[in-house]
């Protein structure tokens, strides 16, 4: 599963990241998570909050960190 | 033993009508109780009530309990509304719009939309994208972060309802002048090229439906994140205004930052730049300011300042936004702060 969380890197992205890694591993669903912080390309996603999450290709979350039952979520239905 | 608590823990989800009515009459309830139970607690203690201590500890404890209640409050139900008021709905309602009446609701909308500072260029350049004109753009860009309900909230439950209320007359109208000013000024080609370059984007958006559970659910998040982040600063600008109340002596402040000292404003309104804290994180030196005699006009410039003009939000914007752009940004932003500085102290 591909991961990407789009930010220009304030505290709550780097949260999101942290969160995200530790609910997958807690899950144990294998994940490729990246970091996209260049402008340019979190603009790509027509994101218009930060932290934005990207999961295969799709944005499904926009704006403030994810609770950790969203985060689960998107990996269930994912794995 | 985890499904009655966790059933106990989703009612509110489950009944979100019931939750609220019942929410209200508690904190409303609660809210009547705190004066006198502080008094209360104040006369059990081994404490004169009379005394530097008494008085600072009265203070304190009425003063904590009711500043974080109308907090955790305001929050909740901003929460609920930030829910509707979504970046990409804002955008919607002022896409294509002509300025003037644009610039007005563009500064009313950076109060009810959602906002954290990293997210200002993504969001500034999403605007710019749909046909939101620059200055419009800018008057949200200048509101959201400044006229705040943590802001405005801190404001009233410490100073009283005249102080929030100029602040978010004053905060308004310096997004509204400012950012129709820049409108006027033509200084789209000061946007970086890439900017320029990027496509147009349609501000036409699917509404995703959303119940009343969901936007309680909005206010809790909310509570936890802003009331979670934010309490510390509170506590210490309560203690911090104890102790003044009760110890430090009257117009100490009063000559360097009083109404006369005509250098207070500039001064002020030099001295927030640099500085960047949350909406919370200044109350405290407000409190001091204003408890021992600065001008009230020199304060509101001075937190207008550090919130608005803030130097990490300029070195993210410059990614965005050529350096002439950048500077008249500045300028004409710091000029209304100014004037509002200025015309405060003259005419209270």
């Amino acid at each position: 599963m591909d991961i990407k969380v789009l930010g220009t890197g304030c505290a709550n992205c780097k949260t999101t990241i942290a969160l995200i890694e530790q609910v997958a591993q807690a899950q144990g669903v294998a994940i490729e998570l990246e970091k996209v912080q260049e402008l340019r390309d979190i603009m790509g996603y027509g994101v218009m909050s930060t932290p934005g999450v990207v999961i295969n290709g799709k944005v499904v979350h926009a704006g403030g960190v994810p609770s950790r039952e969203k985060i689960a979520q998107w990996l269930k239905v994912q794995a | 033993m985890n499904t009655v608590t966790s059933s106990l823990q989703r009612w509110p989800v489950r009944q979100p009508a019931v939750f609220l009515a019942l929410a209200a009459a508690v904190w409303w309830g609660i809210y009547q109780a705190l004066a006198p139970a502080s008094e209360a607690l104040v006369a059990a203690l081994p404490v004169d009530r009379a005394s530097h201590l008494g008085g600072a500890l009265q203070f304190f404890l009425y003063d904590t309990p009711k500043v974080l209640m109308l907090l955790t409050g305001v929050v909740f139900v901003m929460g609920m509304v930030n829910s509707y008021f979504t970046p990409e709905r804002t955008r919607a309602l002022l896409a294509g719009r002509s300025e003037g009446v644009a610039n007005v609701m563009a500064a009313s909308l950076g109060i009810v939309t959602p906002f954290c500072s990293c997210s200002a260029v993504p969001l500034f350049i999403g605007f710019v994208q749909a046909g939101v004109p620059l200055g419009v753009t800018f008057s949200f860009l200048i509101s959201a972060p400044m006229v705040n309900e943590v802001a405005l909230t801190l404001l009233f439950g410490m100073f009283g309802w005249k102080v929030a209320l100029l602040y978010l007359g004053l905060g308004l109208s310096v997004a509204i002048v400012a950012g129709w000013v820049i409108g006027r000024l033509k200084m789209e080609v000061y946007l970086e090229d890439w900017v320029r370059e990027m496509p147009r984007t349609s501000a036409a958006f699917e509404a995703a439906d959303s119940t009343l559970a969901d936007r309680v659910q909005a206010g809790f998040a909310a509570v936890r994140e802003i009331v979670g982040k934010v309490w510390p600063y509170i506590l210490g600008g309560i203690a911090l205004g104890a102790l003044i109340h009760g110890y430090v002596p009257e117009d100490f402040m009063a000559s360097f930052m009083g109404k006369d000292a005509w250098w207070s404003v500039p001064l002020a309104v030099l001295m927030g730049v640099p500085m960047y804290t949350n909406a919370a994180g200044v109350i405290p030196i407000v409190q001091a300011l204003l408890a021992k005699g600065a001008a009230l006009g020199t304060v509101l410039a001075f937190m207008m300042s550090v919130i608005a003009l803030s130097l990490p939000e300029m070195i993210i914007l410059r990614k965005v936004l050529k350096l002439r752009l950048m500077a008249t940004f500045v300028g004409v932003v710091a000029t209304g702060i100014l004037l509002v500085g200025f015309v405060f102290n003259a005419v209270l």
